[in-house]
Formats: structure tokens, sequence, C-alpha cells
């Protein structure tokens, strides 16, 4: 599967798409099809498409960590967890406002991302990816025994937010909801990819002695795209809390981080595009291999290892130089 | 029962747990040692060590019962089985990535564990599997202390697998030859060391080893399942932490004050057993932001 | 009172004295070099001197602060930049990105400039581009600011190291081994690109060099060192005539008689 076995029609393709106006094109044309599915889209597949966007949320954000800054995190479930839980506490609990609870869960989120990484970002890489693994479980754990959290069965009854007097609570809310978040994470990456801050993460990760010699700091740009990375996490997973109305701590296993990273890994690290097909490789692959059940994780495992091995840089074609 | 028998007992559990987590991290330490790198699927090396232990006792049980010499028997085998598993893991998905960026390998060792612990999962559904035997419950009783002969037996083989490694490392030719290349593998090149086959050699005693652990942990709590490898593989990395990644003798000694720290952990009051875990990553991140280098460890060069 | 003055210092590895009690210091506007022979501790100064290594002991002052104690990036903010022994390209970057890292220090802009595109935001932008193109364009490099860093030759590989350094606006500029690998040729250029960036940007130099030859054309100060001890300074000629400094480079009479 190396590059020179892209058919020429690809390559044609990818030259094209790098010209700024036909990429224009294509995103317009991609957004529109995006807005106008509902309208022919039945409730399972609408249902199906809105986890899409909302794992494309997710892995954005993972991809900022993992991508960006070359951080293996292995516990982002657990920002996506702190999300979810601020949100279900302060509405189910206070009687706080849906919307007044997402500045909260910004927050806490990147409050989470700060106590973590502050102290971690400045350890070698895979005793870091250990204490994210770590942390993510501390979190799950804690979730699990706390009785604000609502111990392992969670929380229940989340009240569904209303949005000028329209009750959020249809499946085409939510595709809505979940799809114009998506296209906020792309705008917002696609803006840090293209800083200041977007090169310094670059720098650090082709070299940190280097980035470090012309003036860059190291931890410090870590640390940056290890809270906004929690901040997306923290806001997918308010989201998501009242787009299900329950949250339970199993949601936010080590599983779910590796499957989020595995969603980074398959489209092509640090590519939009490619995160964006990786995560709807996610979602999509198991609803049409319906019959895999318990082999999916399997499966899974196995593309990474595949993807790893022969082609590190994802599905996404790499850009043309 | 008097302070002095629950702190005799509490030791006696710590040494059997202790180790348990120092035979698996003595893999994860020599792998590092070797070729720097933290291998994920350790702890499922451990867990695949363990059922494929049962298979074989299923297997030659009516042969020889389920006694010592067929436990001992089905041990052997599933080192041999487990360490040559090892030994393809390297050779397919590590070897290739020696060369790539960390953050790649690291994924590509994260991918070998799910398919480990994925595998299993799908082979047994799920399920607990009971790991039966017809040990006696007899034991040395000392009144309120009591330690069955199981227990001693799971102490004794878990040290002498170490005294074994021990003198293999540093006794014999192939044991200098990897201590020679985890210090500087391309002198070792050059000096006509087939480094490759040590680095694979490695491989086969770490993931046998995890192996051995694996069986004696079916013995000892009866039953296996695939999620076993995910926890103990990270409390051995924090054993190997504790003794200073890399050093042979640091795994052997964290893997013991680990697992005595945790058995006398259970009798602070207060602090329920569901928090045992938090407890123990707690433990390794503190450990990792203070102390990286362990106990035994050697310092590296100080970089600000 | 001299730009860089270092006293004392002393830096081991495992109880390993690496450098005993060295002191030196560049004044303000020269061009100075340390020397000695392989092993004798030079890159272990400058790595000492840019935050790399943590020193045990000694005093560093640099413009008048101390930088003892300071990271790699404060350093390099106060105005000390360097270049490496062996390249450190970003090397899958464009070469107007790598020479742009350089920037990194003498700009701000934050997250929420960087996605709403503020207006000072924009600013920046033009002006990390524009001083990145004047450096590129002082070493002779402007032509190539697109092509990937990794491809492209050698010689051409130092020079954006340089212009990356430049791009820190430094105020010293610490060289090591800037000639290693250069043919005869390059090394005349170096020469003349060394004196340039003197007479040009004013910028104070010193530079690690085993070759003696470029060392004695372009440095007024040599300081020479062997085992991490100083064992003479001076110019050029003092330099070159000191039995110490023949001794260090070419072993003693005696050893030679073994030979």
């Amino acid at each position: 599967m190396s590059p020179s076995a892209d058919t020429s029609v690809v390559t044609d393709g990818i030259n094209w798409l790098q010209h700024q106006r036909n990429r224009m094109i294509v995103l317009m044309v991609m957004a529109a099809v995006a807005m106008v599915i509902p309208l022919v889209a039945n409730n399972y597949m609408l249902e199906v498409l809105t986890n899409a966007w909302f794992y494309t949320i997710l892995c954005l954000g993972l991809n900022i960590v993992v991508g960006y800054a070359g951080l293996l995190d292995l516990g982002y479930a657990a920002f996506f967890a702190v999300g979810a839980y601020t949100t279900g506490i302060l509405t189910s609990q206070f009687g706080i406002n849906f919307w007044l609870t997402i500045p909260a869960a910004v927050l806490c989120s990147m409050l989470a991302g700060i106590i973590i990484g502050g102290p971690t970002l400045r350890l070698r890489s895979d005793y870091l990816a250990i204490v994210t693994l770590g942390f993510g479980e501390i979190v799950r754990i804690i979730a699990r025994n706390l009785e604000i959290t609502g111990g392992a069965s969670g929380l229940i009854g989340i009240d569904r937010p209303s949005f000028f007097g329209i009750e959020l609570s249809q499946g085409i809310h939510f595709y809505y909801v979940f799809l114009l978040l998506a296209i906020f994470a792309c705008f917002v990456s696609y803006r840090l990819q293209n800083s200041r801050l977007g090169r310094a993460w670059q720098y650090v990760r082709e070299d940190e002695d280097a980035a470090e010699a012309m003036g860059i700091n190291r931890v410090g740009v870590k640390l940056y795209a290890y809270v906004i990375g929690a901040m997306f996490g923290g806001v997918a997973g308010s989201f998501f809390a009242v787009k299900m109305t329950a949250i339970s701590p199993e949601t936010f296993t080590f599983a779910q981080s590796v499957l989020i990273l595995l969603g980074v890994v398959l489209g092509g690290m640090g590519k939009i595009p490619g995160v964006i097909v990786g995560a709807f490789a996610l979602v999509l692959f198991p609803e049409i291999f319906r019959g895999l059940g318990s082999m999916r994780m399997l499966i899974f495992a196995i593309v990474m290892l595949i993807i790893m091995l022969y082609r590190p840089e994802g599905i996404w074609p790499r850009k043309q130089s | 029962m008097s302070t002095l028998d629950i702190i005799l007992q509490q030791l006696a559990n710590g040494l059997i747990l202790g180790s348990f987590y120092a035979l698996v991290a003595l893999g994860y330490t020599m792998v590092y040692g070797i070729i720097k790198l933290l291998n994920f699927a350790h702890g499922d090396l451990y867990m695949v060590g363990g059922f494929v232990g049962f298979l074989i006792l299923s297997a030659i049980s009516g042969l020889l019962g389920e006694s010592w010499a067929a436990i001992v028997c089905s041990m052997v085998l599933s080192m041999l089985a487990v360490g040559l598993l090892g030994v393809i893991i390297q050779r397919v998905a590590y070897r290739p990535m020696l060369q790539a960026p960390r953050l790649s390998i690291l994924i590509t060792a994260l991918a070998v564990s799910m398919i480990l612990s994925n595998g299993v999962m799908a082979i047994t559904d799920g399920e607990y599997l009971a790991f039966n035997t017809d040990l006696s419950f007899d034991g040395l009783d000392f009144g309120n202390v009591f330690i069955s002969y199981t227990q001693l037996a799971l102490v004794v083989s878990a040290s002498l697998l170490m005294v074994i490694l021990y003198l293999f490392v540093n006794k014999t030719l192939y044991g200098k030859a990897m201590r020679a290349i985890a210090i500087d593998q391309d002198a070792c090149k050059l000096m006509g060391i087939n480094v490759n086959r040590i680095i694979a050699m490695t491989f086969f005693i770490g993931s046998s080893l995890a192996a051995a652990a694996g069986v004696m942990a079916g013995v000892y709590y009866g039953s296996l399942h695939f999620s076993m490898g995910f926890v103990i593989g990270l409390k051995a990395f924090t054993a190997a932490v504790i003794g200073g990644i890399g050093s042979i003798p640091g795994a052997m000694l964290g893997g013991l004050v680990l697992g005595l720290l945790e058995a006398f952990g259970t009798q602070i009051p207060f602090v329920g057993s569901e928090w045992k875990d938090v407890f123990s990553f707690g433990l390794l991140i503190l450990l990792l932001i203070l102390k990286p280098t362990g106990i035994l460890g050697k310092t590296e060069i100080e970089r600000m | 009172m001299a730009l860089l003055e270092v006293q004392n210092l002393v830096l081991s590895f495992a109880g390993l004295e690496v450098i005993r009690e060295l002191g030196f210091s560049v004044e303000q506007g020269t061009i100075a070099s340390l020397i000695g022979p392989n092993g004798a501790g030079k890159t272990s100064v400058f790595n000492c001197l840019t935050g790399f290594y943590r020193p045990d002991s000694g005093r560093i002052h640099f413009n008048d602060h101390s930088i003892l104690r300071l990271k790699p990036h404060k350093i390099t903010q106060a105005g000390m930049a360097r270049t490496f022994q062996n390249l450190r390209l970003f090397k899958s970057m464009t070469v107007l990105e790598n020479v742009m890292s350089g920037m990194h220090c003498r700009t701000s802009t934050g997250v929420l400039g960087s996605i709403f595109h503020t207006p000072s935001q924009q600013r920046e932008e033009e002006l990390i581009r524009r001083v990145s193109e004047e450096c590129l364009a002082f070493v002779g490099l402007l032509d190539k600011k697109d092509r990937h860093a990794g491809n492209l030759p050698y010689g051409d590989q130092r020079r954006v190291e340089w212009a990356r350094a430049l791009a820190t606006k430094p105020k010293l500029l610490l060289l090591d081994e800037p000639a290693a690998g250069l043919n005869h040729d390059e090394k005349q250029e170096l020469i003349e690109l060394i004196l340039h960036i003197r007479k040009e940007l004013g910028i104070t130099i010193l530079l690690i060099e085993h070759d003696m030859g470029l060392v004695m054309k372009v440095s007024e100060k040599i300081t020479v060192i062997d085992y991490g001890k100083k064992i003479a300074e001076g110019t050029a000629v003092e330099v070159q005539s000191n039995p110490k400094v023949i001794e260090a480079y070419l072993g003693s009479e005696d050893e030679e008689d073994l030979l």
C-alpha cells in the first residue's frame, strides 16, 4: 500500500484538492450534503450519523494532542467524562440550565487537563502514555464510587435542553447540534494547525531539543495542546449527556479511549479530513457488519496494527510536495 | 488477631502478590532495557500464559491428573508457547518499527495488546474460566497466621525462576550480550554480536516469565479472564518503575515492594477496596513525576 | 563588561568531572572561539551555556543577568542562539517553516488570536514571514524557501540552521563546529558569512571548532580547554605557540617516543 500504488486518478484528485479554491468548493458541497441528509434519512440512519459527528468532535480533540503535539494520550475518555458529568450533575442535581453548564464543563475539563498535564508533560512519551492511562482509570473509578456521580449506575433523567423555546428532543435536532459542533471543531483545528502555536507543536513533535533551542517552551506548548484537546472532549461530553439523558461510568473506559485513538490513527494523525474519515469508519463499520459482535474491537485492533506497520500516515493520502 | 499476626499474615500475602508482580515486571524491564520499548502487550502475555496453561492442563489431566506434576508440566509448556508468541510479536510488529517515531511504536504495542486481549475475549466469549486443580488446602498453621502449601510453592517457584534468570544474565555469554546491547546497540553490531537474535531471546525470556506468572495466578485465584492482563500489566509496570526501569534486580525488588504495599494498604482503615486501584495508579503517577528513575535505576544526565 | 562571562563552571556526570573550574568571557562585538581536542568538553560547555545541562556550580552571566538555572527556551529568549553539531533541522518541514521557528520567542499570538485571526495575529504572521525571509536572504537561501529542509544538500542544511538561529534575533550566536563536513570552498564561504554576521548584524559570536585554520582566521580571542580545564587563552598567535596547547593536541614528547 505504498503511495506509488495510489492510482493516478487519486493523485490527480489530491493535486486538484491542493488548490484553496477547489478545496472550498468541495467543502461547501459536503457541508450542503450534510445539511440536507436529515430530510431523506430515516431515524436509524440519522442516529448513526449523529454518532459519527459526535466521534468526529472527540477524534479532532484527541488529534490535537496526538496528531499535532505528538503526545500519546490513553485516557482521553476521562475529559469526555468530566464534561458529561459536569453537565449531568449541574442539570439534574442543581437544576441549572443546560446552556450555562457548558462553560462549567469547559472549565472543569480544562482544569483536569492542567492538573494531569502540568506535572507530567515533561516526562518521556511512554511514561506519559501510562500516566494518562492511569488517570483515565482513576476518573472512571472515582465516578463509579462517588455518590454525586450516581455510583456504578450513573446519572439518569438528565433534562433535555431547549433552544429558543424548542425542546431539543428529536433525533434531527441532535443531528444538527452535533453537525454544527463538528464543523466548529474542524474550523478551530484548522486555524490552530496553521498558526504560530500549530507550528510550535510541529517543531516540538519533530525535535524537542531543537525546538527548545529556538526558544519554544516545550512543556508550555504541550500543555496548550493537552488543555485544548481536553476542552473538545469536555464540550462533546456535555452535549452527549443531554442527548443520552443518562450517563454511566462504563461509557468512559479505557476501551473508549482506545477507540477514539483508533479513529485518529486510522484516518491519519494530524490531518483533519483523515480524522473525520477515521471517526466515520469507527461508527459506520460496526453498523455495516452487525454480525461481528464481540469481534469488533479485535478487528479494529488488527486494522490499527496493519495501519501502523504499512501506512503509518493513515488512510488519507499525504500531501504531495 | 494480634497486631503482630496481622503484620505476619499481610507479609505473607504481600510476598505472594509481590512475586507475581516481580515476574511480570521482569519482562517489562528487560524489554525496556534492551530496546527502550514500553511493551503494552506484556500484561496480555501474562493473561495468554494463564489460558495456555489451562488448555495444557486440561489436555494432560487425563494422564497426570491435576496434581503438582501436571501443573509444573503445563507451566513449562505454557512458558515455551508464550515465549515463542513473544518472539513472533517482536519479529512481526516491533522489529520493523524500531527506527520509527516513538509515538508509532507505542501505538503498535497498544494494537498488539488489544489484539491479544480481544482475541481471547472472542474465543472465551468474555466468560470467566474456572482453573480447577486438586491441590490440598493444607498448609503451615501458626496459630492465627496461615500459609498454604500452594502459596509456599508459588513463592518458591517464582524465586527459583528469578534466581535462574539472575544467573543467566550475569554468568553466561548470552546474558553479557544482553547487557551490552542495552548499553550500545551499534557497538555490539560492530563487535559481531547478533543483535536481532539477542533481542528475540530477551522477548522469549520476558514473555515466558509472564506466562509462568499467569499460570501461577490461575492456580492461586482459581479463575481466568481475558481482562486480567490489563491491571496486572499496569501494576507490574509500576513495580518496574519503583525498582528502576531497565534494572533486573530493580524489577524483583519493585515487585515485592508493591506487593507488600498493597497487602498492607488493605489494612488502612476507612479506605474501601474499591479505592485500591486508585491508590495503585495514584502511586504510579506520583512516582513517575517525582522519581522516574526508581530505587535502582541509573540516573540519566540531568536536563533542565 | 563582557557580554558573556563564565566563572568556575563545574559539570559532572555520575561523579566524573567533565568541566572543571572553567572560566572565560566573550566581549561584546567580538568573535571568540573555544577549542580543544576531542572529548575536551567543548560541547558540554555549550550545553551548559544554553541550559541543556545543569552545571554543578559556577556562574554564567549573560548580558548582566545570571542564566545559570534558566531553561533553554528562556536563554534563547534572553538573546543567545545556537546551532547543533549534528544538524537538528525539522526535516519534514519547509525551509521557511524551519526559519519561522526562530521568531516564535519574539511573538506572542495565543490560542484565541490564532482561531479568530485577530488583526494583531495577522500583523504578527506577516512579521514572522518577513523576518524569516530576510534571514534566509542573508544566508543566501531565499530561492529554496519552499523546499523540504531534509531534501537539501548538507551545506544548505547548515545554512538553514544559521538562518533559523538568526531569526531568534540573538545578541550572541553559539556555533557548534560549523565547519564540520564542509569542503574547502564551503569553508571559505563560511568564514565570510561569520564575518558578515558580525559586521552587518552586530552579533557577537562564540564558536567551537576543530578546524584550527578556520579558528585562527576569524577569531580575536581563543580559549583552549583540555579535560574540561582551561589550558590557554589569547590571540591565535599566542595560543599557537603555547607549549601546553601543542602538548594537548599532539600529545607529549614521551608519548610520541612510545609510538
